[in-house]
């Protein structure tokens, strides 16, 4: 059983297909990238998948279970954690708050009056920051970072449920080359180590041929082809609406 | 009624529709641009009638004269926005989010006393216009001709701000930055010289739309706020910064007005009502049922959102040693103050209005500041606690301490229900359902003889025996306002009011992580409502009596000038904010005759100098940047 | 009135009494305070010549000698409008300024606040202006006494005439807050008795302050009354009588209105002025009693202006309070409720007594026709009517007044 399974997806606004028929599958272990020219669908597809977006048709199944028509917050619970294209986080706290409250939740405790919340969950949250290497700018209020840590922090964020599934839109853009490189070698450390699957969107080949272990490509809202990076390259339709359009 | 009555009262709406649609357009014109909730929108409508009225008994003998008078009159008020613009609004556009609105409030109070000190206190009603004194003989009834100007003048100037928002570079840059206030900045045009002139053309309609009721109504000091009122809620109705849409929403409003007058007095299920009443609260039963079918207004769009020039606010922190011994220290000053207060026997009375004060203030600070809910209606809950404490003790004959304990209850309640609408909105669009709440409950206690007393409300609360004497009604107050504060200030800094925040901040990644900001929302309105009802009960027992002024807008007006002249941004800020205008306003109102605009300079000159609120600014001072 | 250090000398008297060394001072010399309430700010058009009127009484009564002595000290205070901040200013003007009585209000809701402040805190109040029947009725106290003709007394004084006019169809106009609702509802009660035959067919209440004078004026026509009877006053007065006349309303029908004819509410119509309305008000031009002339020619000559019936209140709240101290001798506050009920004192409306049994003063009004002349409103035809011929009975009374 795959640990995400997309069957048959769609999705128009005002007429216009954005998402038709997708069908895809995510594995534990791999990072899937989902790959196509601007306006191809893939935020659609994304904000369907994390429930943002109700699909007009299709299914989406995680671990084997329905989660089509959720609200993000019940995709959540059931363990799939998600990064934002432009960065969203809580500017009014300090970094490692942003990962406590989602620890909070995590936790089921955010319903508590009269706790002090900064007191709680410091050590698994110190530990997260440790992770994705923002451990030295826990206290700094998250209003002061630099794009690329927001990104970093995010990440943190989205690990704080101990996500089988990690959906992450557009990771590494705004981000210097060294950087981009840096988390996505955290991404793939993740995957790794916690054997959990990721799904990611992105821009930059290169990005993409360094860590993806599988890709899809959309074109115009239908999935135009599927497989090892080197495959997808060489698929000469490939090639003529994306890679080409690209120079 | 005959369809004939129906017809020429349908001419009578759209006479009036005209007006309103002057005075809001640009109210919306000025909100869409510049994102200042214009107080003083309704003064300079007042200005335009009183100067119209100099100008007319002058030179307006003739039409010429007449006609010259009317723009004249707007043309000066319109520099008298542009003042206000230049030297006052553009110095604070980098202060938080709603900070000008303090600014256009102390406005409103130096116009009215300004108009007082120029015109005198006498209604001074104007010379019927030159050549449309008469009237014409519409299906057999008298309609006054000057009315049939005035219903094409509404069109015509909706005609001509068309033309100047599609045709000129000027009209293109306004509805640039009503879409997107930062993107004009980066087209390379001047910001200021934009706004300058978007406010200078919204006083110009204001003044306008006042200098032409003159030869219907008198000039009058009091009809700023009436102005006002009228002007935010065809201004939302239509949808904040949709020029059409303050056309249709005038229509509409006017409308049904001038039917409400039509029907009048009808029976209904065997009971005798006259319509002309509704037409008290009714824009705002209007407006509530508009937000709640259509979040942005009739014509308006989801708003882009307001991004805020100013400074984030730095992490909330629990209260470190130092800030710990300066809450002792008055803490234990106010526990001590009945010991000197025998000697200044007052001082013990204005610390109850200020306690009270504090509490109104901070709840309000607990939904708008970290809660990121505007409300424009808080009064709502106060007045619900002081009616609902009066009423237990009228009707049901409770005892004054069963009374005050039920107080926060009915305010809750009123929150639970107002709240699940309110919730849904954002922006200015909630704070105006707030407000038209808060009218709506207003209106009830105004208009329920029976019941709520009426306009004279409710006498006779007293507190119970053993706190009759003033330093025991102190102590309650202390105690009851203290454990408020703490307790508010406490669940902001627990798991739920970080959620409170985090919904605030980025609803979006609040929802990604679990968190059901529709609820947690709600949760928090309606806590900070049973609060506000709690200052709602204090406040009827220590006055006696408790009367619809308690829930009208003024008093929502005190609290949001409370918590911004504090600090919006700080735990403290509507402490000291609520303190300090209560203070203030007792000092000036004995001190000064014109006490209305000395309040006003003295915020002014507070506004000026503490852009982040009293209590932010302070802090400001003291605290080292954490970065 | 002679005082030099005003604002000093609260600070200097708190000073004096936390220390102790009042008591023996206070002897014959020591003045009589007044604390004196009021909306100046809220209301001008009618405050500013009140609290002149009110400033002209007391520099007689002080050059006069004072009462027994004794000089009067008025210390006033704004209430902003609002019957909390009256409450406030009103504890402040006792526990601070420790002034001897209270006296003020205008609006009926503080009038309503301040009377019931008075009896709980036991402090004699003079409600001067306030209208509401609940002052001396249904929330009436034995600290509180009124001074001006209740809404009551003014509407039953127009109702002889009105049903005089055998007009069977009759129209209302008010504001819709308490005193226009009870203003219509005595009319109505007291015309229905005096006329039986009568039919009420319109009713219309605009916001105070906010009437759309239009689509009422039309409403109103559309009834087709014989007559109507007005609550209107102020910015909402003007606005509908130009209305109504450039519509045609008055035409042809009878208007009976409240208030009408003072100073205050006709003076801004000009020439606006309708032509013979059955109004309450005060004539200054006409009134040639001696009581009236003598006030005037102070007043004119003091501030080189004419008064208006809020002068006259002001002076006349003034004129009863130093009769009635005079005859309590004393600014103990049951000895002055002895002295004040029953009392009977010189007004510029000629004698006026504080009724016993509700401690209402029975102060009556101007009745006549509006008439235009010279392009202004005045009253002709008009007669004083004595207060004290428009009360319920006795039994009435009683029967809305709780005992105390």
């Amino acid at each position: 059983m795959s640990l995400l399974e997309v069957r048959g997806l769609s999705k128009a606004f005002g007429g216009v297909r954005a998402v038709a028929n997708v069908t895809f599958e995510v594995n534990a272990g791999e990072l899937l990238a989902l790959i196509g020219p601007n306006g191809a669908g893939k935020s659609t597809c994304f904000n369907m998948l994390n429930g943002q977006l109700t699909p007009d048709a299709g299914a989406i199944a995680f671990e084997g279970q329905s989660i089509t028509g959720m609200k993000p917050r019940q995709v959540w619970r059931r363990g799939v954690g998600r990064t934002f294209q432009i960065t969203a986080t809580f500017s009014s706290m300090t970094v490692r708050e942003n990962v406590q409250v989602a620890l909070l939740s995590h936790h089921g405790r955010l319903k508590s009056l009269f706790t002090r919340a900064c007191d709680q969950f410091v050590d698994e949250a110190n530990a997260l920051l440790e992770r994705v290497g923002m451990r030295p700018q826990a206290e700094r209020p998250c209003s002061v970072l630099a794009y690329g840590d927001l990104k970093r922090l995010e990440l943190a964020v989205a690990l704080a449920n101990k996500p089988r599934l990690l959906l992450m839109d557009e990771p590494t853009a705004g981000m210097a080359p060294k950087e981009r490189i840096a988390l996505m070698a955290l991404a793939a450390d993740i995957v790794r180590t916690d054997n959990i699957g990721v799904l990611f969107t992105e821009h930059d080949m290169d990005v993409v041929f360094a860590h993806a272990s599988r890709m899809i490509v959309l074109n115009r809202g239908e999935l135009i082809a599927a497989g090892a990076p080197a495959a997808v390259r060489a698929d000469p339709e490939v090639q003529r609406i994306y890679l080409g359009s690209r120079h | 009624m005959s369809p004939d009555a129906f017809a020429v009262q349908f001419l009578n709406g759209l006479a009036s529709a005209s007006t309103l649609f002057l005075i809001a357009v640009g109210l919306s014109l000025i909100f869409g641009v510049t994102r200042i909730v214009n107080f003083a929108h309704g003064s300079f409508y007042m200005l335009g009638i009183f100067v119209a009225y100099s100008l007319v008994t002058r030179i307006g003998d003739s039409p010429f004269g007449f006609w010259v008078s009317m723009l004249l009159a707007a043309l000066v008020v319109a520099i008298v926005g542009l003042l206000v613009e230049l030297v006052l609004l553009r110095r604070i556009y980098q202060a938080p989010e709603l900070f000008q609105l303090l600014a256009t409030f102390a406005v409103v109070l130096i116009v009215r006393d300004a108009t007082l000190a120029i015109w005198g206190p006498e209604d001074l009603l104007g010379p019927r216009a030159p050549g449309l004194k008469g009237s014409v003989d519409i299906l057999g009834r008298q309609f006054p001709t000057y009315d049939l100007v005035l219903i094409c003048i509404g069109p015509a100037v909706l005609a001509a701000l068309w033309f100047v928002l599609t045709r000129t570079r000027f009209g293109v840059l306004i509805r640039a930055a009503t879409q997107d206030r930062d993107m004009v900045g980066a087209l390379g045009v001047n910001q200021a010289w934009l706004f300058s002139g978007v406010f200078a053309l919204g006083a110009f309609l204001a003044a306008l739309g006042g200098a032409l009721q003159l030869p219907r109504e008198p000039a009058n000091l009091g009809i700023d706020l009436v102005a006002i009122g009228e002007a935010f809620v065809v201004v939302v109705v239509g949808g904040m910064g949709s020029i059409p849409g303050a056309f249709l929403a005038a229509f509409i409003i006017a409308e049904i007005k001038a039917m409400c007058f039509a029907i009048g007095q009808t029976t209904l299920f065997g009971v005798s009502f006259s319509f002309s009443k509704l037409t008290l609260v009714v824009e705002f039963l209007v407006m509530a049922a508009v937000l709640i079918w259509r979040p942005w207004g009739l014509m308006g769009r989801p708003g882009a959102a307001t991004r805020n020039a100013a400074e984030i606010e730095v992490p909330l922190k629990p209260a470190d040693a130092r800030t710990r011994k300066l809450g002792w220290v008055v803490l234990i000053a106010l526990v001590l103050l009945p010991l000197v207060g025998t000697a200044f026997p007052y001082t013990i009375v204005l610390s109850i209005d200020i306690l009270v004060a504090v509490l109104f203030a901070t709840s309000l600070h607990f939904i708008m500041g970290p809660g990121g809910m505007h409300s424009f209606g808080h009064a709502a809950y106060f007045g619900l606690g002081a009616y609902g404490a009066g009423l237990l003790v009228k009707q049901l004959g409770w005892p004054m301490e069963g009374a005050l304990a039920a107080a926060p209850v009915a305010a809750a309640v009123g929150a639970l229900i107002f709240g699940w609408f309110c919730v849904r909105l954002s922006g200015v669009y909630l704070a105006m359902l707030t407000l038209a709440f808060a009218q709506i409950v207003w209106s009830i206690a105004f208009q329920w003889d029976e019941l709520t007393g009426g306009s004279n409300g409710i006498v006779g609360l007293w507190p119970a025996e053993w706190l009759s004497e003033k330093w025991a009604y102190y102590y309650l107050t202390l105690t009851l306002t203290v454990a408020g504060v703490l307790l508010l200030w406490r669940v902001l800094l627990a798991p739920f009011g970080y959620a409170l925040r985090a919904g605030r901040d980025s609803p979006l990644r609040a929802d990604a992580i679990g968190i059901d900001v529709f609820h947690t929302q709600w949760m928090g309105f309606v806590l900070a409502g049973a609060v506000c009802g709690v200052a709602g009960g204090l406040f009827a027992f220590s006055k006696g009596s408790i009367a619809p002024e308690a829930i009208s807008v003024g008093r929502s007006i005190d609290g949001l000038v409370m918590v911004l002249l504090g600090g919006i941004q700080t735990l403290s800020g509507p402490v000291v904010g609520a303190a300090l205008f209560t203070w203030l306003q007792d000092l000036i109102a004995r001190e000064f005759q014109y006490w209305r605009a000395a309040l006003g300079f003295t915020i002014l000159v507070l506004v000026l100098a503490f852009p982040l609120g009293v209590a932010g600014s302070i802090k400001r001072l003291f605290v080292k940047e954490v970065a | 009135m002679i005082k030099p250090f005003p604002a000093l000398f609260p600070a200097v008297c708190a000073l004096a009494l936390s220390i102790g060394l009042i008591g023996s001072a206070a002897g014959q010399a020591k003045p009589i305070r007044i604390g004196e309430i009021n909306s100046y700010k809220a209301q001008p058009a009618f405050l500013d010549p009140y609290k002149k009127g009110m400033d002209l009484a007391v520099e007689e009564v002080n050059a006069a000698g004072g009462i027994n002595g004794r000089k009067i000290e008025m210390v006033i205070r704004d209430d902003g409008g609002n019957p909390g901040d009256a409450v406030r200013v009103a504890e402040e003007l006792v526990s601070r300024e420790k002034v001897d009585l209270l006296a003020g209000g205008f609006l009926s809701h503080i009038g309503l606040a301040l009377t019931d402040f008075s009896k709980q805190k036991k402090v004699f109040f003079m409600a001067s202006e306030p209208l509401t029947d609940k002052i001396v009725w249904q929330n009436g106290n034995k600290y509180t006494f009124r001074l001006r003709a209740s809404t009551y007394m003014q509407a039953a004084m127009l109702v002889p005439e009105a049903a005089k006019m055998k007009k069977k169809r009759w129209a209302m106009v008010y504001p819709n807050y308490e005193y226009g609702q009870s203003a219509v509802a005595t009319f109505k009660e007291q015309l229905k008795k005096a006329q039986p035959d009568v039919e009420f067919v319109g009713e219309q209440a605009p916001p105070l302050g906010r009437i759309d004078a239009g689509p009422v004026v039309q409403a109103l026509a559309d009834s087709k009354p014989d007559a109507i009877f007005n609550v209107l006053f102020g910015a909402d007065l003007a606005r509908f009588v130009r209305e109504g006349n450039t519509r045609g309303l008055f035409k042809g029908r009878e208007v009976v209105s409240l208030l009408t004819g003072e100073p205050e509410y006709i003076d801004p119509l000009k020439d606006e002025t309708p032509e013979g309305w059955l109004v309450t008000g005060y004539p200054w031009y006409g009134i040639d009693t001696p009581e009236h002339k003598s006030f005037f020619i102070a007043y004119h000559k003091k501030y080189s202006d004419y008064p208006r019936l809020g002068s006259v209140v002001g002076y006349t709240t003034i004129k009863a309070l130093a009769a009635g101290l005079k005859k309590a001798n004393s600014t103990d506050t049951e000895k002055m409720i002895t002295a004040f009920r029953g009392l009977a004192f010189e007004s510029p409306f000629g004698k006026v007594t504080f009724r016993a049994q509700d401690h209402q003063s029975t102060m009556g009004a101007y009745v006549g026709r509006t008439t235009l002349r010279g392009g202004k409103g005045e009253m002709k035809d008009y007669k004083y009517y004595d207060g004290a011929k428009y009360f319920p009975s006795d039994d009435e009374v009683r029967k809305m007044r709780p005992a105390n």
